[in-house]
């Protein structure tokens, strides 16, 4: 079972982490740029977060033989802080970097007049850039934070078909699916989704445009989540062609988009050795 | 700017060569040209000549970062991961990126950015002037911008301490000596760096660990009559040398 997680947090977890998601068959991931629990007070902690992003978080990944994109923007959670909000200012020089496959985590936090500025204009910076984006839908007055949000995609310049709305679950699925986005599902320990509804949501609904992501992080979360939703799938009698689709070709078409995925990671491997997370007498 | 003498279809057009490292290139740049030259795919080479062109010319800006610079940092996705580090650093000498836009493109570039201007460095900087380049890159733990850091320009500027304990990441990290540049010339009758591999010799061996294979082959190196070939091996070797000199 080949497995590409399209939406996990990787500064947050450890190499153990990396060693067993590729046991799982996990060969991809995108990082999208979020909050890190503790909230920044300056644009240039944003900056060393996407540095980070670009630089030392692949070449982790690499050793595991895992292909490590990122996706960068300002989070809906942070808009709200004026100090933060010059980040924006920064962000085109990173959105033409090579890993950079979308515009993400964008979105709702509050639905704040703040949080509706940075959407707008980081939607505009996504089709300024030629890439998708990754929007966030809120935990807290879901269905109304993804009617919000449809309407502000609808209002930018970025075409439906080049956004994915994610945290999705069995209220703001039909929505979602109806206005042509791609459709984000995170499973989770005790939030979000689990792994049997996530089987309803694909039996309801069909695999078409649907990504499956552990989302894991600093919180309790799982970065197996994908793999078990897999399993679960094939146990419930859908087959090995629809997982892939689901937990692989469809991560693939979606942030394929941006023209700038690059799935081989042997060259880094070769190179490295593995042998490269070691101290280096620090 | 407009190259009307380039083909359509890609292929280098009777100007190419005015985008070539040539005149007064280094040797070691033109064959890096005309090999990527020969891999690249058509497609790709149309948008790398049009690169190079826009490099020498430094026209105008796109957004916050100037054209150049958008080209280095695109470089991965129009000419293919495994010739993005070429094509980066032939963009970065036809720019004739001084010290100040070597920083820059450095500091705000992604890891494979950073790798392409540390292998520029012995081609377009004379003096010291960027070695807090190659020390940045020493500070971190990232294979491959330590094995580009200790390159030619680092044999050349990197002061005696500096090269030592790059030397010895090098062992603790697992990157190849081999990736040293100038090393067998620098080690010679080097006794501090004698004491410090013997030294982390025996705290592998206290710890029941095995020494790298790569510390013997440094530890020959050093002694006042090793040559590049030199064959002494093993701990016995020059292990009692240079006890003092311990560098600030």
């Amino acid at each position: 079972m080949r497995i590409f997680d399209p939406h996990i947090h990787m500064t947050s977890r450890t190499t153990d982490d990396y060693e067993a998601m590729h046991a799982a068959g996990v060969r991809a991931v995108v990082e999208p740029a979020f909050w890190l629990g503790q909230p920044r007070t300056s644009p240039a902690s944003f900056l060393d977060y996407f540095d980070s992003l670009l630089g030392w978080e692949p070449f982790r990944a690499a050793q595991y033989g895992i292909a490590h994109h990122c996706t960068i923007a300002l989070n809906p959670k942070e808009a709200n802080d004026p100090r933060c909000v010059p980040v924006l200012d920064e962000l085109p020089r990173y959105l033409v970097k090579d890993q950079v496959v979308a515009v993400g985590e964008i979105g709702y936090d509050s639905m704040t007049p703040a949080e509706d500025t940075a959407l707008a204009a980081q939607l505009q910076l996504a089709a300024d850039h030629e890439l998708p984006a990754l929007v966030h839908t809120p935990h807290r007055d879901k269905l109304a934070g993804l009617r919000r949000t449809l309407d502000a995609v609808r209002e930018s310049a970025l075409p439906v078909d080049r956004v994915l709305v994610d945290h999705l679950n069995e209220t703001t699925v039909k929505e979602a699916k109806d206005s042509g986005c791609w459709l984000g599902f995170s499973v989770y320990p005790d939030t979000k989704m689990d792994e049997e509804r996530m089987v309803a949501v694909l039996r309801a609904y069909g695999p078409e445009k649907v990504l499956v992501n552990s989302a894991a992080d600093w919180g309790r979360s799982d970065p197996l989540k994908t793999r078990r939703v897999g399993e679960a799938l094939l146990r419930a009698g859908f087959d090995d062609d629809d997982v892939d689709r689901v937990l692989w070709r469809n991560p693939v078409a979606f942030y394929g988009l941006s023209g700038r995925l690059s799935l081989d990671v042997s060259a880094a491997e070769a190179t490295h050795e593995g042998n490269s997370i070691l101290r280096g007498g620090e | 700017m407009n190259h009307p003498n380039r083909t359509q279809d890609g292929r280098p057009g009777p100007h190419a060569q005015d985008t070539r490292p040539g005149r007064g290139a280094p040797a070691a740049l033109t064959a890096l040209h005309a090999r990527l030259d020969s891999r690249l795919r058509p497609d790709a080479r149309a948008w790398f000549d049009r690169a190079l062109g826009e490099a020498a010319d430094h026209p105008g800006t796109h957004g916050p970062i100037s054209t150049w610079e958008l080209r280095i940092a695109e470089a991965g996705r129009r000419c293919g991961p495994e010739h993005s580090d070429d094509a980066r650093v032939l963009l970065l000498y036809a720019a004739r990126a001084d010290p100040d836009a070597l920083t820059r493109v450095y500091r705000q570039g992604t890891a494979a950015e950073r790798l392409a201007v540390l292998h520029v460095l012995p081609h377009l900087v004379d003096g010291p002037d960027a070695l807090p380049l190659v020390e940045d890159a020493l500070r971190t733990n990232d294979t491959r911008l330590l094995a580009a850091a200790v390159g030619p320009y680092a044999a050349r500027h990197l002061p005696a301490h500096h090269w030592r304990h790059a030397v010895l990441k090098c062992l603790f990290t697992g990157v190849p000596v081999d990736e040293v540049a100038d090393l067998a010339r620098r080690a010679r009758a080097d006794t501090e760096l004698a004491r410090m591999l013997a030294d982390y010799a025996d705290e592998r061996t206290a710890a029941g660990r095995p020494v790298p294979d790569d510390l013997y082959r440094v530890l020959a190196l050093t002694e006042p009559t090793a040559t590049p070939t030199g064959t002494s091996r093993g701990p016995g070797a020059s292990g009692a040398a240079g006890t003092s000199g311990k560098e600030s």
